[in-house]
């Protein structure tokens, strides 16, 4: 082994550095900061490098064109020796990547590690931030299926709002008039070029100064961060009751990084690789698009909006949330970074976290888009039709065939745009539901003109059945007064 | 900054000073030189890369849709056309659809496959004659205006004329909100008549 003394010796005398290496691994960090809390910055690190790696393998065989893309990623798919795999890892891995990022940022806000003097750490990160989801975006645009470009129509559409310049940023986007070969192509440049670039800048930034500032302290309450003392604290905090970077805590992000690793190999082999979906032929209008997890939120949130607020939001919400991001070490540089003592950041902090969670979760089922099927897929369930006489028989095949199911729901099958109908006579009169029918309103459209008269009537007969057993169906007591009155006088009241 | 190091390095003497300002004022002189041509060679750049901005009339151009006998009055039917700018490398995205709808021997109304909301295809339901949006729940009557859901408007459509017993159309560019001013607005229209179509 003598040899590799050698060879070691005759590189370091001419590379020189195991100093800065040996100095960088060494340095003491507070014994606490050796946690487990602290691993998702070096696994996010980790997953840039699998995505890197994984991303040439991929680049080697995919074809950056409008044209072949979608028939490169099915040879992939399916004849190329683990293709499959590679795929598989390259998803998996970006979605863990945007997982892990934000799990980062999350400890990072709740350990107000972004405080003095880590505030441009915090901003890069913001940045980093960013260009994650940009690369999670341009990824998705790249799987060029049927998803990818009516996702990019989306893009379009909201780039469109952007008052004045919105035409020839549209245009920029795509690269000409429409979604074509030369969109493909600019999303591919900046998907392997451009944004994975900028990143690896920003990430030797990023960890330049996480070693040159060290790293963050574990926040003990009443511990303040004061600009003139903080730096003094740190270093007597680190020389007398620190450890060195390297074993003591380094063996944890070893351990954590490996397990992610293995987390998303063993996503990529149970659940394969994403897509491609549908060829990204805009003729083939049976589309459903939706976007990647990592974006359902912002998907839920377009359909709740109302139509007022959406340009507004969409244009500057983002930029409110960014700059919100990139002031908050300036608001905030100094004081408490224990959470024990920061009631307002724990709860904006959950305020978020359930708000994304309740939007992805409703994205995943999508209550407010029309089931496109249901009025030929889901029939009307039979027990609503036992002893129903011809005209409510009728009345269903109405119901059916004028897409009405498409938004509405019997026994828990079809659209949940509007309000599932199993027990609407006892919300409606017969009037009522008429009228509802006819001229619509509360988001459902006018059936008026697409209705003969004998269609509308049977249809509100079948409504009128529909209430359960034991509960009367709702009805118009002024109407009872009338008929009454009529039956009793045995001649028509003036009306 | 977790030591206190202090960095500091001999004082130059006089001579040093002359020779360091003399060098450094070389240095200025270059870095001042390659900004200038680095700035000669890179705007032109700038023009490249701005190449796909145009006007919207120069992404128009009149596309046949096939014969008037393709589209039956009184009924809305799903047509296809290849992009008038399309681009060999394309594959099957240089295609676009369209709705026709024919309401008279020579009237029609030709709209735009893309929700006015956020541009997915909508899907048209003869049946109930309505478009239906799969993304966000829009809705529109027959005549393209909104029924309910988030558009703000109705479907864009496209200027139509008829040339020797064929349909044509204006088109080329994906229709958004950037550039509705060649799109005809039918907003006002509330399932009713086409109002300009």
């Amino acid at each position: 082994m003598r040899w590799v003394k050698t060879a070691y010796n005759w590189l370091e005398l001419r590379l020189q550095l195991e100093a800065p290496i040996k100095e960088a691994a060494l340095h003491p960090v507070p014994r606490r900061t050796a946690s487990w809390w602290y691993v998702f910055g070096s696994a996010a690190f980790t997953l840039l490098l699998l995505q890197i790696v994984t991303g040439i393998l991929l680049a080697i065989v995919y074809a950056p064109t409008a044209g072949e893309a979608w028939n490169s990623l099915n040879v992939l798919n399916h004849q190329l020796e683990l293709g499959w795999f590679l795929r598989a890892m390259h998803g998996w891995g970006s979605s863990f990547m945007v997982a892990v990022v934000i799990v980062h940022m999350m400890q990072v806000f709740l350990f107000g590690a972004y405080k003095f003097p880590r505030e441009l750490t915090w901003i890069l990160g913001v940045f980093l931030l960013l260009m994650t989801l940009a690369m999670a975006f341009t990824g998705q645009v790249l799987r060029f299926d049927q998803d990818a470009y009516w996702g990019l129509g989306i893009g379009a559409s909201i780039t469109s709002r952007i008052p004045i310049v919105g035409g020839p940023m549209v245009h920029m986007l795509l690269g000409g008039p429409i979604i074509a070969g030369a969109t493909l192509s600019r999303f591919f440049a900046l998907h392997v070029f451009v944004i994975p670039g900028a990143m690896l800048l920003f990430v030797a930034l990023h960890v330049w100064m996480v070693l040159k500032l060290g790293v963050n302290e574990w926040p003990m309450p009443g511990r303040i961060v004061r600009r003139s003392t903080y730096l003094a604290e740190y270093n007597k905090m680190t020389h007398e009751d620190g450890v060195p970077f390297v074993p003591v805590a380094f063996w944890k992000d070893a351990v954590f990084s490996g397990a992610i690793l293995a987390a998303v190999a063993v996503c990529a082999v149970v659940f394969g690789p994403f897509g491609p979906g549908g060829q990204p032929d805009p003729t083939i209008i049976q589309a459903v698009p939706r976007p990647d997890f990592f974006f359902l939120w912002i998907y839920a949130a377009l359909a709740y909006l109302p139509p007022s607020m959406e340009t507004p939001f969409i244009l500057i919400a983002p930029i409110i949330g960014i700059s919100v991001l990139l002031a908050l070490p300036f608001y905030a540089s100094e004081g408490e970074k224990s959470w024990h003592r920061r009631p307002v950041a724990v709860l904006m902090l959950t305020t978020i976290a359930v708000s994304w969670g309740v939007l992805t979760h409703l994205a995943s089922f999508t209550p407010w888009s029309p089931h496109m099927d249901a009025w030929s897929g889901d029939p009307v369930p039979v027990r609503y039709l036992q002893h129903a006489t011809p005209l409510v028989r009728q009345g269903a095949v109405v119901f059916q065939e004028k897409q009405c199911r498409n938004c509405h729901a019997l026994d828990g099958s079809g659209g949940q745009r509007g309000p599932a109908l199993d027990a609407v006579a006892t919300r409606m009169t017969t009037d009522q539901l008429i009228r509802q029918v006819l001229q619509g309103g509360g988001n459902m459209p006018a059936y008026g003109k697409n209705l003969s008269p004998a269609e509308v009537n049977a249809l509100v007969s079948f409504l009128e059945t529909l209430h359960p057993a034991n509960q009367q169906p709702a009805a118009d007591a002024s109407r009872r007064e009338v008929e009454s009155a009529q039956s009793s006088l045995g001649s028509a009241p003036a009306k | 900054m977790s030591d206190n190091i202090v960095h500091e390095s001999a004082q130059p003497s006089a001579t040093d000073k002359l020779s360091v300002s003399r060098r450094w004022m070389l240095l200025k002189l270059g870095v001042a030189f390659n900004g200038l041509i680095g700035l000669a060679v890179a705007t032109p750049v700038i023009r490249y890369l701005l190449s796909p901005v145009k006007k919207d009339e120069d992404y128009l151009a009149w596309v046949e849709l096939g014969s008037l006998s393709d589209y039956p009055v009184g009924e809305t039917r799903l047509a296809t056309f290849i992009n008038p700018f399309r681009q060999s490398w394309d594959g099957a995205t240089d295609k676009v659809a369209c709705y026709v709808r024919r309401t008279a021997e020579n009237e029609f109304q030709i709209f735009a496959i893309n929700c006015a909301h956020l541009g997915c295809p909508v899907r048209w339901f003869p049946q109930s004659q309505l478009f239906m949006c799969p993304c966000h729940g829009g809705v529109y009557y027959a005549d393209g205006s909104r029924a309910s859901g988030p558009p703000e408007r109705g479907l864009f459509t496209y200027p139509y004329k008829v040339v020797r017993g064929k349909l044509q159309i204006d088109a080329g560019q994906m229709p958004t909100f950037a550039n509705t001013a060649k799109l005809v607005n039918i907003e006002n229209a509330k399932g009713n008549s086409p109002c300009a179509g």
